[in-house]
């Protein structure tokens, strides 16, 4: 995904001349067009720097993209993107490589758990989840014209393929992936996971869509009558359950429709801890209870039951219950 | 202190100010008629600084702001507009009246710097941020093959966000000799003295350290000022450390932390610093 990501940026500095490509002591992991090479900065390691000179080169006109690990661009950065980027309405594009737990491998220092959340909460920023390689080549072309600063969380490597090019791409706007009176709502990593659980479910005679949510800001307003429509909804994410797609999803249907109307909505994602432990993507999921297999046990368990939500404890895996 | 530097730095006491850096420190004053508060030591280090720039230094043209020629000027050390507001309204970028609406509900002019201001490039305040957006304004400068310059003024105190020595790290790599970094280095901050608790030491060896054509000047002289501003580095990046006092021109709020920022400023008190201010 974040191939997919440089290689669109390489190409689009093509025939763009004021796209400029910034990295922190981090290469692209592509070879460069020829076009972006006077365009193209490897800078000391020193975020703050990198996002605050992103902001002076939207001011003469350019289009910045800022790469790097997705805890350091948003951590590291938070003050200038906020107040130089945002604030001053000079949009510069944050490209968080590593999103979620992708590099478990490195530790909590590497793992971007409540990325979404702080960036989420900056005025006028725009947050971008793509779920893969494909969305993520078609995303970026609107990223050359979107009024404001964007992040965008490259959350998996490339594949599995599992979004479409009919469904076209637009920011802000959500795309139903398949259709079912049980509905999950995901981006990034867990909509091919959420895929797999439904087609999954859909052999057990559970019918169930899935709603992908790849821009977790601005939301799309048509989330609320999704959800009105469905049975039940799991929201499901890669990311604490503070300030995430979940959370998200929870405000507007507050923001915009009354309890009364509402389906039984349960939010499944990481703790609200640090990931102290190591390994990778998938075993993570998997220790969180996020993998399609474990998802699908506890959306029966719930559909079956159909009283309070079932949780689990951390640590513990769905058999231990 | 080297026997040089101490001799800046006693320059910078002992000078005398003429009639228009008066005025300017009168507008000032004015500034302070509504919100009765405000970064008042900070503003006065700062007025040759930029009184020199605006009428002798920079290309700007008033009735074209976005001129994309124009010289960029950012007040990294957003806390001291108030010495910023002056030269503006002194320039026509905004009106004099509107000075005595500083710090006011419903105002534009804010206690730190907001670029929607006309003639203000950078919204600054967070202290750290201004010299890496310059870097960013010299570097664009530079690539769209532009002959404008781009000027940030730092406090001294402000030197001690790390931002500042990335930024410094940046435009020594792109040999970025369109940006000037100004110091105002007028040794107080706001818990005291710059030297206590920052404990710098030598802010030219630092400069110099990172690549940095530096020179050092009696910040409060316009002669020197002047020469140095016109002053165009062929290699490096230029760091203008200037010598100044804060809270110049009032003598009792002089080198004083507790005028680094103040409120409650009654009649009396601002009258009191008219009067200091023609003895001056």
């Amino acid at each position: 995904m974040f191939r997919a990501c440089m290689n669109m940026i390489s190409e689009m500095a093509k025939t763009n001349p004021n796209v400029v490509l910034i990295g922190c002591d981090h290469g692209p992991g592509v070879e460069l067009s020829e076009e972006i090479q006077s365009r193209y900065f490897v800078e000391p390691i020193s975020e703050a720097n990198i996002a605050g000179m992103a902001t002076g080169l939207a001011a003469e006109g350019y289009i910045p993209y800022i790469l790097n690990h997705a805890t350091f661009n948003t951590r590291k950065t938070y003050e200038q993107i906020a107040l130089d980027a945002c604030l001053q309405k000079r949009p510069i594009r944050v490209v968080g490589m590593g999103g979620g737990l992708t590099t478990a491998h490195l530790g909590p220092t590497h793992t971007a758990i409540e990325d979404v959340a702080i960036m989420r909460a900056i005025p006028d920023m725009t947050v971008v989840v793509p779920c893969d390689a494909d969305e993520m080549t078609r995303l970026m072309p609107h990223t050359l014209t979107w009024p404001g600063t964007i992040y965008i969380r490259c959350a998996k490597y490339g594949r599995p393929i599992v979004s479409d090019d009919k469904a076209g791409f637009e920011i802000g706007k959500s795309i139903l992936m398949r259709e079912g009176a049980i509905l999950i709502i995901a981006n990034g990593a867990m909509t091919h996971r959420a895929l797999t659980a439904a087609q999954q479910l859909s052999d057990k005679g559970i019918e169930c869509g899935v709603l992908h949510v790849h821009t977790v800001k601005p939301l799309d307003k048509n989330i609320v009558d999704y959800v009105k429509k469905a049975r039940k909804v799991f929201i499901v994410e890669e990311h604490t359950l503070i300030g995430g797609l979940g959370s998200a999803c929870l405000e507007l249907l507050i923001d915009h429709s009354v309890p009364a109307e509402l389906p039984p909505i349960y939010r499944w994602g990481l703790p609200d801890a640090f990931v102290q432990t190591y390994g990778d993507q998938d075993l993570l999921l998997e220790a969180f209870n996020l993998q399609p297999e474990q998802l699908v046990k506890r959306i029966i368990h719930s559909v079956e039951s159909e009283g309070a939500p079932f949780e689990i404890a951390m640590g513990k895996s769905y058999d231990d219950v | 202190m080297s026997n040089a530097i101490a001799e800046l730095a006693e320059k910078a006491k002992s000078s005398k100010l003429d009639g228009r850096s008066k005025e300017l420190r009168r507008l000032v004053i004015g500034g302070l008629q509504g919100a009765r508060k405000g970064h008042i030591g900070s503003a006065l280090s700062l007025i040759e600084i930029v009184r020199v720039l605006y009428d002798n230094t920079l290309n700007y043209k008033i009735g074209d702001l976005t001129w994309p020629e124009r010289d960029r000027f950012i007040l990294s050390k957003g806390h001291g507009c108030l010495g910023l507001y002056a030269i503006l309204a002194d320039k026509g970028f905004i009106s004099k009246d509107e000075l005595s609406t500083y710090s006011k509900e419903g105002s534009r002019l804010g206690g730190c710097c907001e670029e929607l201001v006309p003639g203000i490039e950078a919204t600054t305040g967070a202290l750290g941020h201004g010299l890496s957006i310059g870097v960013g304004m010299a570097k664009g400068a530079l690539m769209r093959k532009r002959n404008n310059r781009v000027f940030v003024l730092l406090g001294d105190g402000e030197m001690g966000e790390g931002s500042i020595w990335e930024a410094a790290l940046s435009a020594s790599k792109h040999n970025l000799t369109n940006l000037i970094t100004i110091i105002d280095d007028n040794k107080v901050q706001l818990a005291g003295y710059t030297k206590d608790i920052s404990c710098f030491g030598s802010l030219a060896d630092k400069w110099s350290s990172f690549g940095f054509e530096v020179k050092e000047v009696n910040g409060h002289d316009i002669q020197e000022l002047e020469s140095v501003f016109e002053e165009k580095p062929k290699k490096n990046p230029m760091a203008i450390i200037c010598h100044t006092v804060k809270g110049k021109g009032i003598s009792f709020a002089e080198n004083d932390s507790a005028w680094h920022w103040k409120n409650k400023i009654s009649d009396d008190l601002i009258n009191q610093m008219y009067v200091a201010l023609e003895d001056y």
